[in-house]
């Protein structure tokens, strides 16, 4: 298993929710848990895999990723079982488009 | 028409249950992890593959447990299954109308085997001290990996099954039986073999299931709420009485169909016409047309 973790500053959206994960830690496939907390702004992501060395690629992943969403305030841990990265990306949209939803 | 196999755990209670209902207990982010796995350098996942709380099912207070077969086949560890027996000793004291259990398991963990094994027998328990007091335990079983092992047992000991036919309900796996037995005995690759001895058709003319339902959420939830009605007019307590009349059953069964090799030869001795047609019938036909052959449950 490997440990990474990515601190991103100078965000500018917040999410409507306390918190919400989505996906499985199954094969090729990973649960992103998102949360929404005061971070002074910033945004950090945990993420741990069972594939290890591919540091390089998830940074570029998640560098994509908040450049898409620009999050603030929020706290992402991943538990990955060596999910691509398009899988990766998905699997994070769909974690803050759920934060986004408005529910009953 | 929402499908319950291929749906997550989540997916299913989100689903199943009146919007937004669903209160849980030790959520994803309280992050109660397997203490073993990590050791073994295995990833873990936040709810330990289980979601357990309460919900609402029509306007009706129930308690739900559901399984996550996507992470590690939903099998039992000592968090999972910390996390059932904890969700039916806390029915004990709100006493919903019901717990619904959504099984999607493979029994034990065996990374964390002895802590498994004995949560599953508190879950086993804690499921009869829940229908001693009076509260109906209904397990639904329809995901794609089954309910085997321990929680198979599990499953037996509530007080009504409800599967499609895609669901299956059984002891050993089909792998372990070929490893165990040979593959004369067992042909674990013969997935209609496996459909035919251990899935929803199966199980419902044996008398293990109490109903069997199209692959479909909308489907699993009428089923449940049928149960809850049927049973809300008796004692659901297990007795004494329920136990023998089931170990009759079980022993006619045993004498009966004993020697059969085939699941389709027990069909036939049944009294079903033409069983080998029974595999492609929808849910509905097949319990129109076989519902009065099905062996008398408990």
């Amino acid at each position: 298993m490997e440990h990474l973790h990515y601190q991103f500053k100078g965000g500018t959206r917040t999410l409507q929710r306390a918190a919400d994960v989505v996906g499985v830690v199954g094969s090729g496939n990973l649960e992103v848990l998102i949360e929404s907390a005061a971070m002074d702004g910033g945004c950090s992501i945990d993420i741990t895999t069972a594939a290890v060395g591919f540091g390089a690629i998830w940074e570029a992943v998640m560098i994509d990723f908040q450049a898409r969403w620009q999050l603030a305030d929020t706290r992402i841990a991943i538990n990955d079982m060596g999910a691509t990265p398009a899988v990766v990306s998905l699997r994070l949209d769909q974690a803050v488009e759920t934060m986004l939803e408005r529910r009953p | 028409m929402s499908s319950y196999l291929e749906a997550t755990a989540r997916e299913r209670v989100d689903r199943l249950f009146d919007p937004g209902s669903f209160q849980e207990f030790l959520p994803p982010s309280a992050r109660v992890v397997s203490p073993h796995l990590g050791q073994l350098n295995a990833p873990v996942a936040f709810d330990d593959g289980v979601a357990v709380g309460r919900a609402q099912l029509n306007g009706r207070a129930v308690f739900v447990a559901a399984q996550e077969g996507g992470f590690m086949g939903g099998a039992v560890g000592e968090v999972h299954g910390a996390k059932l027996a904890g969700m039916l000793r806390r029915a004990l004291l709100d006493a919903p109308e019901a717990v619904l259990l959504l099984l999607e398991t493979g029994g034990v963990r065996l990374h964390e085997a002895n802590a498994g094994l004995i949560a599953v027998s508190e879950v086993m328990r804690a499921v009869l001290d829940v229908r001693a007091a009076g509260i109906p335990v209904i397990a639904l079983v329809g995901g794609a990996n089954g309910c085997f092992g321990g929680m198979g047992i599990v499953a037996r000991c509530t007080n009504a099954v409800i599967m499609s036919e895609e669901g299956r309900l059984a002891m050993s796996g089909p792998e372990v039986i070929e490893t165990a037995s040979g593959v004369e005995e067992f042909d674990a690759r013969d997935r209609a073999l496996v459909w035919r001895t251990t899935g929803g058709k199966h199980r419902y003319l044996l008398g293990d299931c109490q109903a069997l339902v199209a692959d479909s959420v909308d489907a699993f939830r009428a089923a449940a709420l049928a149960q809850m009605d049927a049973l809300a007019a008796g004692p659901v307590a297990l007795t004494l009485d329920a136990l023998e009349q089931e170990q009759a059953l079980l022993t006619q069964r045993l004498e009966q169909f004993g020697h059969v090799r085939e699941p389709m030869e027990l069909w036939r001795a049944l009294g079903v016409d033409e069983p080998e047609a029974l595999p492609l019938l929808e849910a509905a036909d097949f319990v129109e047309r076989v519902g009065a052959q099905r062996l008398g449950a408990c």
